[in-house]
């Protein structure tokens, strides 16, 4: 018996002698003999639980997370305060074990939890209906792209570059398959080039979207994007936000949006090196019989109770096969329950804290920066909790310097964005200290 | 299964009434019948234009969803809002209430739909 195989060579000796053969080698006749590695696999022999549990320990400290470093990262994924709540509520087997709802009616509680967040997602965007969630903000722009080129029959996508450049690249994915054509507008001193985004608007355009606040940090002028948009016939605005900036800035519904996404990992989601994280997409009505994904409605069960339902489902690829407009059908369960969570748990109130905090410590440390001499902005532009700074030491520099010292530094422009070469994108959110937003600036100040 | 005398009709069950170079679209009886109970019509924009056996709306029902398809190729020149209100008026009478309002790109197009008279063979044939 191997310790990670339960079964005993009786056990094997058993169910091999039920089916009728005389050895496991048995088993894979059907695989020609020239393509079986034939020999055992170059495994070391197996250890005892406590060996494997100090080898792991040992490795997984190699690890460095925002627990051990002081994280003034962003670039789409933000260390925001999880209260433990959230934590709490998800590790309940009741919802931590259970996946997808095949009988989705039977799972009331989840269904109910679905619902509540979709609410709160179309409250905080100032939609009239969000779905069931999507993977990230990358799937996101992807799925709306699919509703947008559906609503109009147009197919070319503007797109900022001021967009968060992963998440253009899953929208690219998306539209090479489905023969759409993406035009990028550049950007001007950080904001989307106004001039240049109308000039590329015309009769093809299913969609224009934006990303606010952008990928550098700064509020873009979403008004006036939503009039160059709405100038021509059919074409659609699609905003992404940052969730927590909602706290403070006005609803992309407020500003005219048509479809809504954005990455919710803010929303009490730990960064855990990548995901998985949780796209939301949210439309008005008039639109929601192309939203993508599974939606849940409210209704009453044969004795009046409240109950929910899976609803509008005519519009999925069960029912409409191939011409679903979307393929989605899964949704970021577990991620769905905890962005809803830390939303009741924030409340408006908690929301708007978090957004005004982290503000304000992101003008705090740029002003800190500035003041250095050392340190220039690379944008004049309003911004929220991120900020591009630019200096003659290069950006790799600056970092290794700062992991030194315990501190993970901001994300380097130039992998996306070569003409700002020695950008640094920095983000500061509420759990930042004053404490370490002096100490990084002191930092700063000394790299030669 | 009720189908009017001066209407052409398509395989897809949709029928277009010609007067002059414009024509009312809608779905035909058997349609309407085989999806039950409409609780949605998805209506074009004013001024779209689509060509011959393009799907310019949809309506659906409580368990299935239908495209509806150009009978020919033409401009929209009116929708008929009030199903976007009442769905179930396609229910009621599939033939006073049209879907749309066209003008007509190619009459000629006209020549390959079936009458009433082939299109009630074709619905037996159907059955």
């Amino acid at each position: 018996m191997y310790p990670y195989i339960p079964n005993t060579s009786d056990d094997e000796k058993k169910m091999l002698d039920a089916i009728g053969a005389k050895s496991i080698e048995d088993l894979f006749n059907d695989i020609p003999d020239d393509v079986k590695l034939n020999r055992p696999l170059n495994l070391e022999s197996s250890k005892s639980e406590l060996e494997v549990r100090n080898i792991l320990t040992k490795l997984s400290k190699e690890n460095k997370t925002v627990n051990d470093l002081t994280c003034f990262l962003g670039a789409g994924a933000y260390d925001h305060y999880i209260p433990s709540v959230v934590n709490h509520v998800i590790s309940r087997s009741e919802f931590y074990t259970s996946y997808t709802p095949y009988q989705a009616e039977i799972s009331q509680g989840t269904l109910q939890y679905i619902f509540e967040y979709q609410t709160l997602i179309a409250n905080l965007t100032g939609m009239d209906v969000s779905n069931a969630s999507l993977y990230d903000v990358g799937s996101g722009l992807g799925e709306a792209a699919i509703m947008v080129t559906s609503i109009t029959r147009k197919n070319e996508i503007v797109v900022s570059k001021t967009v968060n450049p992963d998440a253009r690249r899953v929208l690219k994915t998306y539209a090479h398959v489905q023969g759409m054509k993406v035009i990028e507008i550049d950007d001007l001193d950080g904001a989307t080039n106004l001039e240049e985004l109308e000039k590329n608007i015309g009769e093809n355009t299913a969609a224009v979207m934006v990303q606010n606040p952008n990928f550098f940090g700064i509020i873009e002028d979403v008004k006036a994007i939503e009039e160059i948009t709405h100038k021509q016939k059919k074409a659609m605005l699609v905003v992404s936000v940052d969730p927590i900036s909602l706290g403070i800035l006005k609803s992309p519904g407020e500003l005219g949006a048509d479809i809504v996404v954005g990455e919710g990992q803010s929303l009490g989601i730990p960064l855990s090196f990548g995901g998985p994280y949780l796209g939301f997409i949210a439309t008005t009505q008039k639109h929601m019989r192309k939203l993508s994904g599974r939606i849940v409605g409210e209704s009453v069960d044969a004795d009046g109770n409240r109950a929910f339902v899976l609803t509008l489902q005519a519009r999925e690829q069960h029912i409409r096969r191939e011409k679903a407009s979307s393929n989605i059908c899964s949704n970021q369960g577990l991620n769905t329950l905890a962005s809803a969570v830390y939303m009741v748990a924030m409340g408006k109130k908690g929301l708007k804290e978090v957004a005004v905090q982290s503000t304000a410590k992101a003008h705090y440390a740029y002003k800190s920066m500035i003041n250095t001499g050392k340190y220039k902005p690379l944008f004049d532009k309003p911004f929220f909790k991120e900020f591009a700074i630019t200096s003659e030491i290069p950006g790799e520099k600056v970092n290794e310097t700062l992991l030194k010292e315990d501190i993970l530094g901001g994300f380097l422009l130039n992998k996306y964005y070569p003409q700002y070469e020695n950008g640094i994108l920095y983000c500061v959110t509420e759990k930042r200290t004053k404490g370490e937003i002096d100490k990084l600036v002191n930092v700063l100040e000394g790299i030669k | 299964m009720r189908v009017l005398k001066d209407l052409l009709y398509t395989k897809d069950h949709e029928w277009i009434k010609v007067d002059g170079n414009k024509a009312y679209v809608g779905v035909a009886d058997y349609a309407q019948e085989q999806l039950g109970d409409i609780v949605y019509v998805e209506l074009p924009d004013v001024d779209d234009e689509f060509e011959i056996e393009e799907a310019f709306g949809a309506v659906e029902s409580v368990k299935a969803a239908a495209d509806i398809y150009m009978p020919v190729s033409g401009k929209v020149l009116e929708i008929n809002e009030a199903l976007e209100d009442d769905p179930s008026l396609l229910n009621q009478d599939p033939y006073e209430n049209w879907m749309i309002l066209i003008e007509l790109s190619d009459a000629s197009q006209l020549d390959d739909l079936m009458n009433a008279k082939d299109y009630e063979k074709y619905l037996e044939e159907e059955a």
